[in-house]
């Protein structure tokens, strides 16, 4: 091919200028020495990450006990999911690569299902379903079942209904690769059905199980649309923000933004350098 | 003679076969839960919920009322008909703007520079959306970076708001979308031979009839799956248009939140959720059927 005329060159560095746009406009007044998150530039100042309040009247995030609070509630939310999609995901894998059953095919093609459906769907349906049956079960066992109303379970549950898909995908996509011979040689030698997937499958599996972990982690703690239609009291980082926003802008938001994009670019630093050696 | 389907079921029998038959169990039990109380009886759920009309307080009959007052009430079906449009065209726009890129992606840029310029695409998606339209929102305002650059500049003799507007709405969901539409262009133009493409100009093509009979024929896989993805994701997106949309003009999304969360009408909800997920599925059935692309194969491209 030959070289690029200067005009498409010029085109695709303004499309990378605007790509990255709006993430240094929030990246930069995050450390803005200004009530308001707007120019003019005021000066440099950490005061929206450590600042006790004394010089906007509102704290930096780091000693902001609303925003930790919210922050907990993140983890406490994406652990469990993380957790679930690494073991479930990779039950999956093994299901859909490993085993012939009846209806194999529309189970794989259920599982992509939850990819297309909008995530406020997800999370309407979910809620509509989990308050019929605590309706029921609640008249039946005459017992109240908190955690089927909308809260930290709830968003558990709804966060793990599509990013199972993922995790499922992605350890399965490894699995595909995995030469069988190895297996059978163990199994030649002596070895037991759980000494071969302990010591042989599963050390095979694992940079596409931390892959998985460490995607599903980010999409859990950047999740919004399900996680809102199913949120409790315990509003988790993404929810929080949202809130605060709807009430003004102010560069605290910048300052937890710039906090989740370093948390992000890590993950997925991490997501990278594990892959790349996934593929030696 | 020993019948192999006697011998199989006899094998069946033994112990093997047992832990067999209780390994698939124990894998396919909590794929079945999930898929089952997740995704199915819930979309079931709203299913029943969306086909029940209210005629007293707390009766309720079995009929399509919910759906007649869809169609009867205009602000519901013009916010229907909004979205549908208002997603095609930022489709077709995502199309025209990633395609220069991906273009030179796949076929200009040389040694590092090509797995650099593609990774540069992904790096702003790592971000929440949240992150992302917030970042839009501090440029776009009236007090905003763009308006301060406008004035600043002296083309704007006083601050300019370019916020709460369609315009707005289309750049942000436009932004939202092009990562997934970069990413299946790229891959399909990758595959293009550049022999193929210098044929075409020693025969005589004009870089128009180039583009037109050769790159663009190339890329329709990657130009179906990508507008798919995308038109799915624009569809069913709630945070750009509540942030960046105007007062007057909502997205379907939010009728279906503001009736299942703030008028806790559910089956009035759930019979929009329904109209929605109709409109992704059959918009896309439609883009399939148009280009002769299969779903599954769309699907795992990008």
């Amino acid at each position: 091919m030959g070289k690029a005329s200067l005009s498409f060159r010029l085109y695709v560095l303004a499309f990378y200028l605007f790509l990255f746009a709006p993430l240094v406009v929030v990246a930069l007044f995050a450390f803005n020495a200004s009530p308001f998150p707007a120019p003019p530039w005021k000066g440099f100042t950490l005061e929206w990450f450590t600042g006790t309040g004394a010089m906007f009247g509102k704290p930096g995030i780091l000693r902001d006990p609303a925003m930790l609070t919210a922050f907990g509630n993140s983890l406490k939310i994406a652990l469990p999911v993380t957790f679930l999609a690494i073991v479930l995901g990779t039950m999956n894998a093994f299901l859909l690569e490993r085993r012939e059953f009846p209806g194999k095919a529309l189970l794989s093609i259920m599982m992509l299902w939850p990819l297309v459906i909008p995530g406020v769907i997800l999370g309407i349906s979910i809620l509509a379903f989990s308050s019929r049956i605590a309706n029921s079960l609640e008249a039946w066992l005459n017992m109240d079942l908190d955690f089927l109303r909308p809260g930290l379970f709830l968003v558990i549950l709804g966060q793990l209904s599509f990013i199972l898909t993922i995790s499922t995908l992605i350890i399965g996509a490894r699995l595909k690769k995995f030469d069988r011979s190895l297996e059978e040689a163990a199994y030649d030698l002596g070895a037991s059905r759980l000494r071969v997937l302990l010591t042989i499958t599963l050390p095979f599996l694992k940079p596409a199980i931390v892959g998985a972990g460490l995607v599903a982690l980010l999409m859990s703690f950047e999740n919004f649309n399900t996680t809102l239609i199913l949120v409790g009291s315990d509003a988790p980082l993404p929810i929080y923000m949202y809130g605060q926003m709807r009430e003004g802008a102010t560069p605290a938001l910048n300052a937890a933004s710039f906090v989740m994009m370093l948390g992000a670019g890590l993950l997925a630093t991490l997501v990278a350098l594990v892959s790349s050696r996934k593929a030696e | 003679m020993a019948n192999p389907k006697i011998m199989a079921s006899a094998r069946t029998l033994t112990s093997e076969g047992l832990g067999e038959r209780l390994g698939l169990f124990l894998l396919i039990t909590p794929a079945i839960l999930w898929l089952g109380l997740l995704v199915i009886l819930p979309h079931v759920e709203i299913g029943i919920l969306s086909l029940s009309q209210r005629i007293a307080a707390r009766v309720y009959t079995i009929g399509f009322g919910n759906y007649f007052e869809f169609l009867s009430e205009p602000i519901y079906w013009h916010t229907f008909a909004r979205t549908a449009l208002l997603s095609i065209l930022v489709t077709a726009i995502t199309l025209v703007i990633s395609f220069p890129v991906a273009l030179y992606i796949a076929k200009f840029a040389v040694g590092k520079s090509k797995p650099i310029l593609f990774l540069m695409c992904l790096i702003p998606f790592w971000a929440s959306e949240l992150v992302r339209t917030l970042g839009w929102m501090m440029l776009l305002r009236e007090a905003g970076v763009v308006s301060f650059l406008l004035q600043w500049a002296g083309i704007a003799g006083k601050p300019v708001e370019m916020l709460y507007s369609d315009g707005s709405l289309v750049l942000g969901l436009v932004y939202g979308g092009m990562l997934f539409m970069i990413v299946p262009l790229t891959n399909a133009l990758e595959s293009l031979e550049n022999a193929q493409i210098e044929a075409g100009y020693d025969l005589g093509g004009t870089n128009f009839t180039v583009l037109r009979k050769i790159i663009i024929p190339h890329a329709m896989p990657g130009i179906v799956a990508g507008a798919i993805i995308v038109f799915m994701l624009t569809v069913g997106n709630f945070v750009t248009p509540v942030m960046l949309g105007g007062k007057n003009g909502l997205w379907f999304t939010e009728q279906i939140y503001s009736q299942f969360i703030t008028r806790f009408n559910w089956p009035q909800g759930s019979a929009f959720g329904f109209m929605l997920l109709l409109l992704s599925t059959g918009i896309v059935w439609l883009g399939l059927r148009l280009t002769g692309q299969g779903f599954s194969e769309t699907l795992r491209r990008t």
